[in-house]
């Protein structure tokens, strides 16, 4: 069964008053409890992708369909509810909110949600990321890795059905990328939830069960990891 | 938890990293309340004492005064009136003190009977207050027992009668505290008032009759069945009740004045509140985008957000309410010289409640400005940093927000003014202000563009390329700054000018003398004495008292009856004093018609000239048929003229100018118009002509007009004080602006700062930037200050409009330089501190 499913997707972006065409004829669809890496080189329109598929902006034309809601007909608030239900995010700038602790940064998504005992789920998952003693932290108080373990923990707090990464260790050294990866595996695997990441690194990328590549607005293969990094080593040659 | 609760919980714990930048928004509120909160408290005090004290203030029932004894009819209805009756004759007059051989000029008060019947004339020794009217004595103001170090036991001099001073007066009935300090009281007998010779044809005399009358009978009834009678009659009635109406009424344009001082100050504040609350979201977008991402509805973190602002400005309003509730204790101190009545100052809750209320709501009105786009903002903002349009969108609500500023602005003034018109026009005048700031940042803008100067410096090409690049501050600094200075320097300028009409009075060569009440014998003797002192003879006028008695084929009687006239009261019950004389005067201007000088013998008609307010006010113009009444003589004339008067100079005028040759013979007295050249020539004049001519009265305009100086000084004090609020809230206004540069500044410093840029360099482009800013904003500010300003005393005011340059160009650089000095403090930090620690404390 599939929970996210793209067809026919354009994304084009007025600028000084020409079109600029970000995404073309975009089709996929992504079975529930996969992991998937978007990758491709700056501009080719991955974050654009990610946006639309986590129901953060709209398309020009074509369908986006997230946990069986088409999202084309909903508007903002609709679509946020539907975020806060089924999805969860991790950045690659973290993107906690600087004004609240580490634990009330986790707790946001489940009390926005209105669920009961909000606390104890963030102290255990603080725990479970190794920072329950940094609990009462503000993020300029906390390093960066320490950071995106508050930012996994918080994506995770709502049980989210679908998780949505973009560059998660982009601005992370090599010994803490790979914490934080192993971590977001971890969860992502005791959780059941379906996990797509937006990179660069082919490391990460490696790790998913499929990779799409975007070139230019197109998508350019979509394939299994193992066909894939003979793709690579093709283009390579 | 509830919906509620929780975003109230998530505002509160998203607010209190940022207490300290929020205290500016609550700052900026506080002043304007403050202000709001004492006046109205001030102004409710002094109602509540006006209504306590209105009777001790007309010290009786009924008070009918005019400038001639009461005719037989209305003395025969006074005369039934049940209760006590008491007369007071008043007029001003030169008096002589022997005792230290000095004059002074005087309010003299005859008495007879028990007046006061409310409150007392408060005396040293006590008893004096009623002794006096048993001798032939009198009661001297204070303030002249200790000017001249009088005592009593010592001699007054009233024109020809002589009076031991029985006691020291401390207060007087019927002038308030200004009015006394140039012509102070003195109480004498009436009985006595005959023997000073003071009274005589064509003297300045006030005749009052005061009545008190049982509590049982209605006097106000009594006046009203009267009213319309005697209007004929040149009297005026006044009660306990229409006097707590006329005062309320009086102080009705203190308190407006007060009120729209109060209004700037607040529409400060509320710059001040819509700049420092649009830093605020500015400084809150990604943490909005965030609470965006993860689900929350856009209504929903706006309300977080409006749930800060709205507590803190509540908070901020109630801190205004305190404080000025504290200030309006001092209002009364301020304002003492011009209270007829002791205001006791009390906490108004009607005044808080209101300042609560009108803060409030304002304060959300422009705080809804900027918070309403927080509903906008994009989630997209956590993948790109640049999404502009989202917050930069307009919808309904916004513009609902608008019309409701506008609204509320005008409800405000109207209730002030009690004028829709009015409340329009200053509604109107302050758009149009904003409209014009707003089209001349856009001007500034494309024009820097269109012409950069491509061969400049870098660091100034950089400075005045800030003025357009994204995340510019012209538009939002020139209107809150220009809107600012606007309103300053127009409350200046408006100072200076009702300063500058009242010096111009005194100016050049004025005279400073005129003697009044020279009979026509005297007329050479005093003529000679004048000369003999060196001083010169600058008007000695013929002045002949008369009636009006009919024009245009009505007689007056039938005017006063005819509900449809529109004939002025001021023209039909006043005294005529009418001068003759061949040529128009070098202070008039002949605006239509003939100057008739000088009527020939067996001429069948005789011609006049009136003055052209006089002439309105009577519904008469050329070859109209006017009939005065001299001493039982009827005598009828023709208009053949109209001219314009000059009211600024210092002499004799006249609104009916007849020819030579008709009223030399009709009983008349002498006026004449000199300068002295300093006090100690006046001194010796004024003592000189006091005893030679004891019924002439001096009137020394000098000492008038010093103290008409004084009045407008200590006018100008509260017109500064109260300006004191509108400027401390501008300042406040400009630094909250300003505060809104350091947040869209500090990335692109910090850059520049870690590309390289020298402190020197990044000093000198924000330097370069803030001088523009300033100097464009204040430039733009003073122009419409001076097109407002004149349109106010040219079409409101009715003064002559000059500008002192000297303030303007003082406001000018006190704006520019603050502008710059707080844009520079702003990137000091910048400045004297490791890039990454600044990116670190003021973007986390």
């Amino acid at each position: 069964m599939s929970i996210l499913r793209i067809d026919k997707l354009h994304k084009e972006y007025n600028s000084s008053g020409k079109s600029l065409r970000v995404l073309q004829d975009i089709n996929f669809e992504i079975e529930e409890g996969a992991t998937v890496s978007i990758v491709g080189s700056s501009g080719s329109g991955k974050t654009t992708l990610l946006g639309l598929c986590a129901g953060l902006d709209r398309a020009s034309s074509g369908t986006v369909e997230l946990c069986g809601q088409t999202l084309n007909s909903l508007n903002e608030d609709q679509r946020a509810e539907i975020r806060n239900q089924y999805v969860g995010f991790i950045f690659q700038n973290f993107q906690l909110i600087p004004t609240l602790s580490a634990l009330e940064n986790i707790m946001i998504p489940m009390e926005l949600h209105g669920k009961s005992g909000a606390k104890n789920v963030a102290m255990n998952l603080l725990e479970r990321v190794g920072l329950a003693d940094r609990h009462h932290h503000y993020p300029s108080q906390l390093s960066g890795g320490e950071q995106q373990r508050v930012s996994l923990a918080r994506a995770f707090s709502n049980e989210p059905r679908i998780l949505f990464a973009d560059e998660p260790t982009g601005n992370l050294d090599d010994d803490t990328s790979g914490t934080i990866e192993k971590l977001m595996f971890d969860l992502n695997r005791e959780q059941g939830t379906t996990l797509v990441i937006v990179t660069h690194d082919l490391e990460l990328a490696r790790q998913t069960q499929r990779i799409i590549r975007l070139k230019g607005g197109h998508i350019i293969s979509d394939e299994k990891t193992g066909q894939t990094q003979q793709s690579i080593v093709d283009e390579q040659v | 938890m509830s919906k509620f609760s929780f975003l109230l919980n998530t505002a509160r714990k998203d607010s209190r990293k940022n207490r300290g930048k929020l205290f500016l928004f609550m700052s900026s509120i506080i002043l304007g309340i403050a202000a709001l909160v004492a006046i109205n408290s001030f102004n409710y005090n002094l109602l509540k004492d006006i209504d306590r004290q209105a009777a001790t203030l007309l010290g009786a029932d009924l008070a009918i005064t005019g400038d001639s004894p009461l005719n037989p009819a209305i003395q025969s209805a006074v005369d039934s009136l049940p209760g006590k009756q008491a007369k007071e004759v008043e007029l001003l007059s030169m008096a002589y003190l022997p005792s230290v051989d000095e004059t002074q000029f005087m309010r003299v008060k005859a008495l007879e009977g028990d007046f006061p019947f409310y409150g007392t004339l408060v005396t040293t020794p006590a008893e004096a207050a009623t002794s006096f009217k048993q001798s032939k004595s009198a009661l001297v103001d204070n303030g002249v027992m200790l000017q001249y170090g009088l005592n009593v036991g010592d001699s007054i001099k009233l024109g020809n009668a002589q009076f031991v001073i029985a006691g020291n007066l401390k207060n007087a009935f019927g002038s308030a505290g200004v009015s006394a300090t140039f012509a102070p009281a003195v109480y004498i007998p009436l009985q006595y008032m005959e023997e000073t010779g003071l009274v005589q044809p064509g003297s300045l005399v006030d005749y009052a009759h005061y009545s008190m009358v049982p509590a049982s009978f209605d006097i106000d009834n009594w006046v009203k069945r009267r009213n319309k009678a005697y209007k004929n009659a040149q009297v005026r009635m006044e009660t306990v009740k229409s006097r707590k109406r006329s005062l309320n009424q009086a102080f009705d344009y203190l308190n407006y004045f007060l009120n729209l001082v109060a209004l700037v100050s607040l529409l400060l504040g509320c710059i001040g509140v819509a700049s420092s609350v649009l830093i605020y979201v500015k400084n809150k977008i990604s943490s909005i985008a965030i609470f965006r991402c993860l689900g929350m509805k856009g209504t929903d973190a706006f309300t977080v957000y409006f749930l800060q602002i709205f507590g803190l400005g509540v908070f901020g309003v109630l801190i205004g309410a305190a404080l000025g509730s504290l200030i309006q204790f001092v209002l009364p101190i301020i304002l003492s010289d011009f209270l007829p009545v002791t205001v006791k100052s009390a906490i108004s809750w009607k005044a808080i409640l209101e300042g609560l209320i009108i803060g409030t709501v304002i304060t959300v009105l422009f705080a809804l400005v900027p918070l309403l786009a927080v509903r906008n903002i994009s989630p997209l903002r956590t993948l790109r940093a640049s999404f502009e349009e989202d917050v930069s969108g307009r919808d309904l609500a916004q513009y609902l927000t608008y019309v409701a500023i506008v609204g509320s602005i005008m409800a405000f003034l109207w209730k002030l003014t009690g004028n829709f018109i009015n409340a329009g026009i200053f509604t109107a005048s302050l758009l149009a202000a904003f409209l014009i700031l707003f089209l001349v940042s856009k001007l500034i803008m494309f024009l820097v563009r269109k012409f950069f100067p491509t061969q400049w410096s870098f660091v100034l090409r950089q400075g005045l390329a800030n003025l357009y690049r994204p995340n510019n501050q012209t538009q939002t600094l020139l209107i809150s700054i220009g809107l600012g200075t606007a309103v300053l320097t127009t409350l200046f300028i408006v100072q200076g000018l009702l300063l500058e009409n009242v010096a111009q009075m005194d100016a050049g060569n004025q005279p400073n003398m005129i003697l009044y009440g020279i009979e026509n014998s005297q007329k050479e003797e005093l003529a000679k004495l004048t000369e003999d002192m060196g001083l010169p003879l600058i008007q000695q006028v013929p002045i002949v008292t008369m009636e009006l008695s009919e024009w245009k084929g009505r007689s007056k009687s039938e005017w006063v009856a005819d509900s449809t006239s529109n004939v002025e009261d001021w023209v039909i019950n006043r005294e005529a004093r009418v001068t003759y004389r061949d040529t128009v005067d070098q202070f008039e201007e002949l605006l239509r018609g003939n100057f008739v000088g000088n009527y020939e013998e067996g001429q069948d008609s005789i011609f006049i000239s009136l003055d052209e307010r006089y002439a309105d006010g009577l519904g008469v113009d050329i070859g109209d048929e006017v009939v005065y009444n001299v001493q039982g003589t009827r005598i009828p004339t023709y208009v053949s003229s109209i001219r314009r008067i000059d009211f600024r100079n210092m002499q004799a005028r006249f609104f009916i100018v007849f020819p030579k040759g008709v009223l030399e013979e009709a009983p008349q007295f002498q006026v004449l118009v000199t300068k002295t050249p300093d006090t100690a020539t006046m001194a010796s004049y004024r003592s000189k002509v006091v005893k030679a001519f004891p019924n002439v009265s001096v009137v020394d305009l000098g000492s008038i007009l010093q103290a008409a100086n004084e009045i407008v000084t200590k006018v100008s004090y509260i017109i500064q004080f109260m300006a004191g609020f509108s400027i401390m809230t501008g300042l406040i206004v400009l630094l909250s602006s300003l505060m809104l540069s350091k947040y869209q500044r500090i990335r692109e410093s910090v850059l520049l700062r870690t590309i390289g840029a020298s402190r020197n360099q990044i000093l000198k482009i924000n330097a370069t930037e803030y001088l523009l800013i300033g100097s464009l904003s204040a430039a733009t500010g003073i122009l419409i200050s001076i097109v407002g300003s004149y349109l106010l005393a040219t079409l409101q005011l009715n003064l002559k409009y000059q500008l002192n340059w000297w303030p303007i160009i003082l406001v000018f650089c006190l704006v520019v330089g603050l502008t710059l000095i707080i844009g520079l403090l702003n990137s000091r930090e910048v400045l004297n501190k490791p890039p990454l620690e600044v990116l670190r404390n003021e973007l986390a």
